[in-house]
């Protein structure tokens, strides 16, 4: 049993990991998907750095050879979640960072500071450098302040939403992971006590 | 004029990179913090050297070089174009030797390694094997377990907390018990401990969004949920425990109380309402109330009164430094009154920064102190009320970081006052004889 269990491990290259690629990526489709791969003998799962887009770690989950409907389960939910958290997070802050720069853009033009490079262009950044002018214009806090308190207002729904979600399936994920963790600690006294009995 | 300056960073505190001059013609004044450097045509260059503040990457502009935590990233494609970045060439990378850099003055210039690197990684043109390795297999190692759960539990705000319960262990007009004390400070802690710990299994997509937070360990898979949710249970249950079996029910009802107030009330509400300011002003005036039952076994006006006291303090603290994250708190769906209703952010941190002068006041009425404490205290009271002042008129963010950083010395001294200025046990007996009835005070009930 254990010798096929072996081979068929070793068929399978070692150990496998969830082929993530295609629901990795967020809204954009920039990348196919995390380029690394985990080393061939590693059984853990594999945390890497921050999504530029949505700042969320992603982890690559390692299948077990033997892996149950449970621990399936639980490994396809934390999937699902990172996918999704990944594609709001990511699409929140994109939108936040576009609809600065309108708001930054339309409040120097509103102040007749509009800024233009060679080719026509508008520039746009917190601060701008006006040539006419001479001085560098900036955004105070307080401008700003009226976006911050704009944006929080118009995705409340949103994240209410998101909140509700997250919540539930903060909850499931680690209601899931403690059924798993019992059901290899049993399995383990299990496996221990038929041993010490067989000695 | 100094060839290195700091980046336009708002948080920018001094220019914190050290780059040692090679040339024999530059004379060097050694010294831990500060560089002095005299270039050959004599013009000054100084540099001061932070440990807890790295900026790693240079970039050259016009020939002013300048400093930044990160390179700019070039991920989010801003609609409309930066001409200023195109000219901007990145000079030197973290904290690797480079080639000169050409500034006409300063003909070779070596960065020296920081004595701590930490931060961010870098990312250099060719990223990919460097992204490569960031990954980290999630695996739990033992010896990093203490830290992870130090700061799992923010094991520093933990210890603000007990600091306050023992402030209200103290202050209780009954003969100190030492033991009673220190199994109050244990209980408080543990519950401290956990009630942290379901805050940040509650928070990780959130806290990965924010600058202050992102290193938290469940933010960087150090430590998975489940590990997490048992170690706040395995803190909470005996913590409780403790409180209600090892010191009284009263202690141990206020401070599940809390725990539940903290993770079930204000957490949530975080998110929904700005009125969860004033249940977090709620969470942190409890501690001390705690002290006081665990002491006398009763609630009455002397607790109140220090947890009316802890209950002022927080909004100072809490709104000066809320003010500075309000980008992070709007992008990541915080319902904060310095984003919503900035005006009432600002009168709500001076109202109670007067109100602590009141409180004050009250204290020796109630017969927890003399007289001497709010005179002592007024010179503290009054400073903070100033800087309340102006944080309200000014807004900005020199005036908000002034008045958190005052909160955090004014609190740990105005309870030193406080006890310093306690009524002794003597004085009071006395006075009791003397006059037949008391100052109103609640009928004290002993609990078993």
């Amino acid at each position: 049993m254990a010798a096929v269990g072996a081979a068929r491990a070793l068929r399978a290259g070692g150990c496998r990991y969830s082929r993530f690629s295609s629901s990795f990526s967020s809204g954009g489709g920039e990348r196919a998907g995390p380029r690394f791969r985990p080393p061939a003998g590693s059984r853990r799962d594999w945390i890497g750095p921050p999504d530029k887009r949505s700042n969320l770690r992603p982890v690559i989950f390692h299948v077990p050879p033997h892996e149950s409907p449970l621990e399936r389960r639980l490994r396809e939910l934390r999937e699902e979640t990172q996918a999704w958290n990944q594609s709001f997070w990511a699409r929140q802050n994109t939108a936040f960072q576009r609809e600065k720069e309108e708001f930054i853009y339309s409040r120097l033009k509103a102040r007749g500071l509009e800024a233009r490079d060679e080719t026509g262009q508008p520039l746009c950044s917190s601060s701008v450098y006006v040539p006419v002018i001479g001085q560098k214009v900036t955004l105070s806090a307080e401008e700003m302040a009226d976006f911050y308190k704009d944006f929080l207002r118009k995705n409340f729904r949103k994240h209410m939403r998101y909140n509700r979600d997250w919540y539930k399936r903060n909850f499931t994920i680690t209601f899931l992971m403690g059924q798993v963790a019992l059901v290899r600690a049993l399995r383990w006294l299990r496996w221990r006590s038929t041993n010490a009995g067989n000695q | 004029m100094s060839a290195a300056r700091c980046c336009g960073s708002p948080q920018a505190l001094a220019g914190i990179f050290v780059w040692h001059l090679k040339k024999t013609g530059i004379r060097q004044v050694p010294c831990q913090f500060v560089h002095l450097c005299r270039a050959p045509d004599g013009r000054l260059i100084t540099f001061q050297y932070f440990n807890f503040l790295r900026r790693m990457y240079v970039t050259q502009y016009n020939k002013d070089l300048s400093q930044r935590v990160k390179p700019k990233s070039d991920s989010v494609v801003s609609p409309f174009r930066e001409s200023q970045l195109d000219q901007e060439r990145k000079v030197i990378h973290k904290i690797t030797p480079v080639s000169p850099v050409h500034h006409p003055p300063l003909s070779e210039l070596r960065e020296i390694k920081p004595a701590a690197e930490t931060g961010d990684p870098a990312r250099p043109p060719t990223a990919e094997s460097k992204e490569e390795r960031q990954w980290r297999e999630m695996k739990l190692r033992l010896d990093d377990l203490p830290g992870i759960l130090a700061r799992l539990s923010k094991i520093k705000l933990t210890a603000l907390v007990v600091s306050t319960a023992s402030a209200g262990f103290a202050m209780a007009p009954v003969p100190f018990d030492l033991p009673c004390f220190l199994l109050a400070s244990l209980g408080t802690g543990l519950a401290s401990c956990a009630a942290n710990s379901i805050n940040q299994f509650f928070e990780v997509p959130f806290d990965s969004n924010m600058n202050r937070t992102k290193n938290r360990p469940l933010v960087r898979g150090q430590i998975s949920p489940l590990l997490a949710v048992c170690f706040a249970a395995s803190c909470g249950v005996p913590g409780i425990a403790l409180l209600t079996m090892g010191v009284n029910p009263l202690t141990g009802a206020l401070g599940a109380f809390n725990i539940f107030l903290y993770t079930c009330c204000y957490t949530p509400m975080k998110r929904m309402s700005i009125a969860n300011t004033w249940v977090g002003a709620v969470v942190g005036a409890i501690p001390p109330v705690m002290g006081w039952t665990a002491a006398t076994g009763s609630l009455d006006a002397g607790a109140l009164l220090l947890g009316g006291i802890l209950y002022s303090w927080q909004f100072p603290h809490f709104n000066a430094l809320s003010w500075g994250l309000r980008e992070d708190y709007s992008r990541g769906g915080y319902c904060m009154m310095s984003v919503t209703h900035p005006e009432l952010c600002r009168r709500v941190a001076l109202r109670h920064c007067v109100a602590l002068i009141g409180l004050c006041t009250v204290a020796p009425i109630l017969d927890i102190t003399t007289w001497t404490f709010p005179i002592i205290s007024l010179p503290l009271n009054l400073y903070i009320s100033y800087l309340g002042f102006r944080f309200y008129r000014d807004a900005d963010r020199s005036s908000s970081r002034k008045l958190f950083f005052c909160s955090l010395w004014h609190l740990p001294l105005l309870l030193l006052v406080m006890f310093s200025c306690k009524k002794s046990l003597l004085e009071k007996e006395e006075k009791g004889d003397a006059l037949s009835g008391s100052h109103g005070r609640a009928v004290e009930i002993r609990l078993p």
